[in-house]
Formats: C-alpha cells, structure tokens, sequence
C-alpha cells in the first residue's frame, strides 16, 4: 500500500510508479487526499497496464485500487 | 478522448481568446496573461518596489485566485491543507519569479510571445524545458518538500482574502497606492473586464488543472501529453487569433517588452522551470492551487511577490529592447540579474539536494 496522504501533484503518481517499476504488482492501493491526485493515478494506471477503481473514504480522503490488466 | 482530456484542451482554448480579448482592451502587446509580470505590477502598486513603469493591482490575479475559490468550493474540493516546507516554499517563489523577471514573462507568457511571433522566446521555451527536465530528475531521485496536513479552513482563505483586499485598494485607491503613468503597468483592461477574464480562466484552470510546468514534466516523467494538450491549445489559439487581427509579427526584430539577451533567457527560463516543478506547479496553478485551500501555495505567492520586489530594488529583471524614433537600444539581463540568477541556480541545486530521499517508503 501507498500512503500519499498530504503530497501534492506530482508526488502521489512519482510514487505510484516506482512501485510499478519496482515490483509492478498485480494490485496496489493507494491512499490519497487531493482529488487532482486521483485523476493523475488513474490516467497513469491506464497508460500503464492497469484499472484503477476509487472510492471516498471520508473526510477528504480517497483510496484507489489499481489492478493489473489481463 | 475522455472529459478530461476535452476540459484541458477547452481551458486551453479559452485561456487564449481571454488572453487576445484583454490585449485588445488595453493589455500590453503578448501579454494578455502574465503571472510574474501582473504579481511584479501588484508588488508595484502596493509600494513593494519603486519601478514607475510596472505599478498596478492587476485584478486579472484577484480574478484567478477568486475564481478557483469558487470552482473548488461548488465542487467540494476547497482543502485548507498546509506544511509542507513552507519557508523553502516561500524562497523557491521568490526564485521562479527573479528567472520569469529575467525573461520578461512567466511560463504562460512565454507562449503568449511565442503565439505573437516572438521569436526571441524560442531561448526561454528551451530553458524552460531544460530546467524541467532537470526538476524532472530530482523527482526521479526522490526530492520532495514533503506532506502537508490539514488546518483550519480558514487557513485556506488567507490569498482569497487577501486577493479581496487588493481588489478593494484598486477600487477604493487610496494616495499610498500606486499606478503607473507610464509603461506597461499603464497599459491595462478595464478593471471589470480584466476581473472578468480572470474569474473566467481561474475556475477553467482549477477544473482542467491547466499547469504550464506540468504539461512538459508529465511527458518527461511519465510519457503523459495530458496537460501538454493544454499548452498547445493556448500557442494553437493565440497564433491563430494574432493572425486572424493582424498582430503576428515573426521577427527576431524589437517584440512587445522582450530582449535579444538569449543565453540569460535561457538561464531565467530553466530557473523558473526547475523551480516550479519542485514546487508542484507553474506561478499559474500556485495562484489556483492558493485559491482551492493550499496554504503552501499561498506562502509561494507571497514568496514570488517578495522575489518581484527585490527582482526590480536590485536591478535583477530584464529589459527590454526598445527603438525610439528609429534608434534601437538593446535591453537584456544587467549584470545583477546575472548575478541573480547564478545565485538562484546555485539555491536551487542545494534546495534539490537537501531535500532527496525525503519521500518515505511504501508501506
């Protein structure tokens, strides 16, 4: 899991892909709090090889859900 | 293509006409738009610095900051958020803005200039980029100011507030407010309409996140032309409106408040480039980002009017070429923007260093 709570854009994506080169894992989760962070990991996750589903957590928070492509 | 994408490229759009629209009202020429040159009139205006000729409370950044205010807070997304490296913040506005000053414009500027013909900018553009790509590799090496966290809404409201205040003083202008009689500082919209355009690209820039660092960072760092769709549209619309009006003008000859001083260009430009992209965002998304809550961006504003007062007390900005009755004199970058300018090269490779590896590990 990532925890980007608190980094502004470009940190929460910088983070999403070391990751990914790192360990390119079949699913990773993400926590965010910046709703342009959320739009940035997505389109990553797309150009990337993955689906991305993100839900509200509450209080300004968002988890996503990346999952590798079949 | 998604929304998204469309929302950029929209922003984009209309972020150009406005721009055409507020140089026909009275903007100087290629700069219908300029957030290091109206936050240097603003600095102006309120005493900051003593340069008659860029002295006026530019209500197209009271617009901005205000109209992200409003997008994000229809949209729920106002965070009052702050802490992260505030006073490095706060040094690193300062430093874009002396690099913008150097030039004779922001990164939106410069392809406002590049839209009007502007040849000369080609040296800024490539600095920019250069500098960008240089922030570029920091990221990639772990630099980060680290997180910010949540405070006080009201916190989130210090730019707006004080972008209210400035809107009062233009109105209300009171004797120890300043205005230029001459200059670029005296060429400018009407209040109305300047505000207007303002609010306008404000709330578009806060939907699309139009940031002109962001668009080359992102293709560097992740092969994404998101937000580079949104530069493109800006250059696409100006360079076509400058031609449908007949103000194309493709000459290395004398442009609109612009110098032939290339190599410090060049320099200026990749200051502001590297600087922005450790800060997150070009001047243009710290104002939004200010406006949708970010104290830290509110700290880069102050930092980025505090640089564009010392930029003109220290004879650190860029002049521009002029040609009176047939004379040219050559502007360019004096000695102590040189001088500047290596000092704020030199700040940001210690500020990239210090801060490597601050980024903590996954969980």
């Amino acid at each position: 899991m990532i925890d980007a709570r608190g980094y502004s854009c470009p940190m929460p994506v910088v983070m999403v892909q070391k990751e990914v080169k790192k360990s390119a894992p079949d699913t990773l989760e993400v926590l965010v709090d910046d709703p342009c962070a959320v739009e940035n990991i997505t389109r990553f996750a797309h150009n990337n090889g993955y689906n991305a589903v993100s839900r509200e957590t509450g209080d300004e928070e968002f988890a996503l859900i990346l999952t590798k492509k079949a | 293509m998604n929304k998204n994408k469309y929302l950029v490229i929209g922003a984009g759009v209309i972020v150009g006409l406005a721009a055409l629209a507020l140089t026909a009202a009275g903007n100087p020429a290629n700069m219908g738009f300029c957030i290091a040159c109206f936050l240097r009139d603003i600095a102006g205006g309120l005493g900051l610095h003593s340069a008659e000729k860029v002295q006026y409370l530019r209500p197209e950044i009271v617009g901005l900051v205000l109209g992200a205010t409003v997008a994000a807070l229809a949209s729920k997304e106002f965070r009052a958020r702050a802490g992260s490296a505030p006073a490095l913040r706060f040094v690193l506005g300062m430093i874009v803005m002396v690099g913008a000053l150097a030039f004779l414009g922001c990164p939106l500027r410069m392809v406002l200039r590049l839209g009007g013909g502007d040849v000369t900018a080609i040296a800024g553009l490539i600095g920019f980029a250069a500098g960008i790509g240089v922030g570029v590799l920091c990221l990639k090496k772990g630099f980060s100011l680290g997180r910010a966290r949540k405070v006080q809404k009201a916190d989130g409201f210090v730019l707006p507030g004080f972008m209210i205040a400035v809107l009062a003083l233009l109105l209300l202008a009171p004797s120890f407010i300043r205005f230029s009689q001459a200059g670029p500082g005296a060429s400018h919209a009407p209040w109305l309409i300047a505000l207007a355009g303002g609010l306008i690209v404000g709330v578009l820039a806060q939907k699309s996140r139009l940031c002109m660092a962001g668009g080359l960072r992102d293709v560097f760092l992740f092969r994404d032309f998101h937000l580079l769709t949104g530069f493109i549209a800006i250059f696409v619309t100006v360079l076509v409106g400058n031609l449908v009006l007949g103000n194309f003008n493709p000459t290395l000859a004398v442009q609109p408040v612009a110098h032939h001083d290339y190599v410090w260009s060049f320099l200026g430009m990749a200051m502001a480039g590297w600087g922005s992209v450790l800060l997150g965002g070009c001047p243009l998304r710290q104002l939004i980002l200010a406006g949708e809550g970010s104290g830290d961006s509110a700290v880069t504003v102050f930092g980025m009017l505090v640089g564009a007062a010392l930029a003109h007390n220290f004879g650190m900005a860029g002049n521009a070429d002029a040609m009176t009755d047939g004379v040219f004199t050559a502007g360019g970058v004096a000695q102590a923007g040189r001088i500047g300018i290596v000092i704020g090269l030199i700040l940001l490779a210690i500020i990239s260093y210090a801060n490597l590896h601050r980024e903590e590990k996954t969980k």
